[in-house]
């Protein structure tokens, strides 16, 4: 693995963590750490630094949906044409062109289960494209982003093994 | 503990080697750490990864289907097939003829000293090293030559042909090392085959930290030239794969010495469980990325916890395992008084170093098999310990 690659997926567990720690971890300069985020933050493949939370642990709630579309394609209006035009609402989380039944995945956020059916009903049925959809609530998450939203296992090591 | 009132025997009732035996110099130790709330621990030799899930869900799957029956002495034929496979990447060829599967590498030691070793012959082991090896050999009846690596920890050519007059049946190789964590390139076991041919003896080399060889690749004595015969290879599924608990370990041997350890391990611990041996098949097949992704997060500890620790210590670089054996003299104190004290003060477990041989009296071992955000703390409670002293 090259060390830019290193760095990018030390990121991608904790963004939290300092340029100087990076660089102790792979021995580099911290300036050349510094040198090699800024330009993937430049170049676009470091989109964002986010934090993952456990909103429902939290106490906070939202809802969210899974909602199967299917669209009708035309030659004005392709995948991407339509796709651009429901991510941009932003009560939606995701989009993504999926193969199988439906065309499109969107997954979308709202405050309780009425706000979300009145936005498909209103901002995504009603898109000329858009043939049919499919709506499936989200009940609970048990994993998001590669991590355990529940209690794993705790340490049962010993203090001190020889 | 109930107090028998029966007849007494009129002789020791304990063999006498048995009753010889030292206890382990970090017993004392123990006892401090119990009952202490918090402490962060690097004293633990195993990792902090659970056993891969893949893994485990094979072992959940095999019990479904209700495989629980005693397999060979010998192990799986698979799974020694694929040992056999596996090794070649560390340069040995050999077939699944020369592979038995054991419980842990705790028993293919005692298996491969007790298979060899006669009474009144020597078996040499370099210190520091792992606490078990001197006690299984100790208990053949061979006389036990304990030679100092320290301060670079690696025994030379020049350390063993020393003892050529000696009768040495064997020597005990553990690389990368445990508590050291150094380890040796292929032109150091080249010398050190020298060696063995010149004292004429057998090496049980314990590769059980072979996976985790980070300053080079990891080669096994056995591959060099004429060591194939007088080498007997122990590994095992514990630390690469995480799978300390399941006790599941491997030996390779010439066929002769081979069924010399299968006499022994037919009598005692008859085969290994069934479960464990699945689950290692399962980690030979398909563990590769989980085995890489551990490895990758040990050599990011190791860089940052040794360039921390030398900021304090002496430290020798590890090549691989999950150890750093810092000197810890520059603090007045002994490994022993640093251990207890950083304990009682701070809160942070190390092993003192002389549980692993005289000459590692003045260090400590510290595992960095904890996570990042703990070792950071404990490395930061060391600091202020030790500018405290």
């Amino acid at each position: 693995m090259s060390r830019e690659i290193e760095i990018l997926k030390i990121l991608e567990n904790n963004s939290r963590i300092s340029s100087n720690e990076i660089a102790e971890m792979l021995n580099m300069d911290v300036r050349e750490v510094e040198e090699i985020i800024k330009k993937y933050e430049d170049d676009g493949v470091i989109l964002k630094y986010k934090t993952l939370i456990n909103w429902e642990k939290a106490g906070v709630e939202e809802v969210y949906a899974i909602i199967d579309v299917r669209v009708n394609l035309s030659r004005e209006k392709g995948y991407d044409d339509i796709a651009k035009r429901i991510a941009k609402f932003p009560e939606v989380h995701a989009v993504r062109l999926v193969s199988g039944e439906y065309d499109f995945q969107v997954v979308v956020k709202g405050k309780s289960l009425k706000d979300i059916s009145f936005f498909i009903a209103e901002k995504i049925s009603t898109i000329p494209e858009v043939r049919d959809t499919n709506t499936h609530f989200l009940l609970r998450t048990y994993k998001e982003e590669g991590a355990l939203l529940f209690e794993d296992e705790e340490d049962r090591r010993l203090a001190i093994v020889p | 503990m109930r107090k028998t009132g029966g007849l007494q025997l009129s002789r020791e009732r304990l063999n006498r080697r048995v009753r010889e035996l030292k206890p382990s110099g970090i017993r004392r130790f123990f006892e401090l750490i119990i009952g202490r709330d918090d402490v962060i621990s690097l004293g633990v030799g195993e990792p902090d990864f659970p056993v891969p899930w893949r893994i485990r869900e094979e072992m959940i799957y095999s019990l479904e289907k209700g495989i629980t029956s005693y397999t060979s002495n010998y192990g799986l034929l698979e799974l020694r097939e694929a040992i056999a496979d596996y090794y070649r990447r560390f340069g040995a060829e050999f077939s699944e003829e020369n592979v038995l599967i054991t419980t842990g590498v705790s028993e293919g030691i005692d298996l491969a000293l007790r298979a060899v070793v006669n009474p009144g012959e020597t078996v040499i082991v370099p210190e520091p090293v792992y606490v078990s090896y001197s006690p299984l050999a100790y208990l053949t009846g061979a006389e036990v030559v304990n030679v100092s690596t320290c301060p670079g920890f690696k025994v030379t050519y020049e350390d063993l042909v020393k003892y050529k007059d000696r009768n040495v049946k064997v020597l005990m190789l553990n690389y990368p090392n445990n508590p050291t964590g150094v380890s040796y390139t292929k032109k150091e076991l080249e010398e050190l085959a020298d060696a063995v041919l010149e004292l004429d003896c057998l090496v049980i080399s314990d590769e059980i930290y072979a996976e985790l060889s980070y300053s080079f690749k990891h080669v096994s004595i056995a591959s060099l030239n004429g060591m194939e015969d007088r080498t007997i290879i122990l590994n095992g599924f514990s630390k690469g794969f995480a799978m300390t608990g399941m006790r599941v370990g491997y030996a390779i041997a010439p066929y002769d010495i081979l069924e010399g350890m299968v006499k022994i391990h037919q009598y005692s611990m008859l085969c290994a469980p069934v479960t464990a041996q699945v689950g290692a098949l399962e980690a030979l097949r398909n563990g590769e990325d989980e085995l890489e992704m551990m490895r990758a997060e040990y050599i990011r500890r190791r860089n940052f916890f040794i360039k921390r620790l030398r900021e304090m210590f002496d430290v020798v670089m590890p090549d691989g395992a999950f150890y750093a054996f810092p000197d810890v003299s520059s603090t007045g104190l002994s490994g022993m008084e640093f251990a207890e004290r950083l304990l009682m003060e701070k809160n942070v477990a190390v092993v003192p170093g002389d549980a692993f041989g005289e000459c590692g009296a003045n260090h400590v071992r510290c595992a960095y098999a904890v996570s990042m955000e703990k070792l950071r703390l404990a490395v930061d409670r060391m600091k202020e310990f030790v500018e405290s002293l």
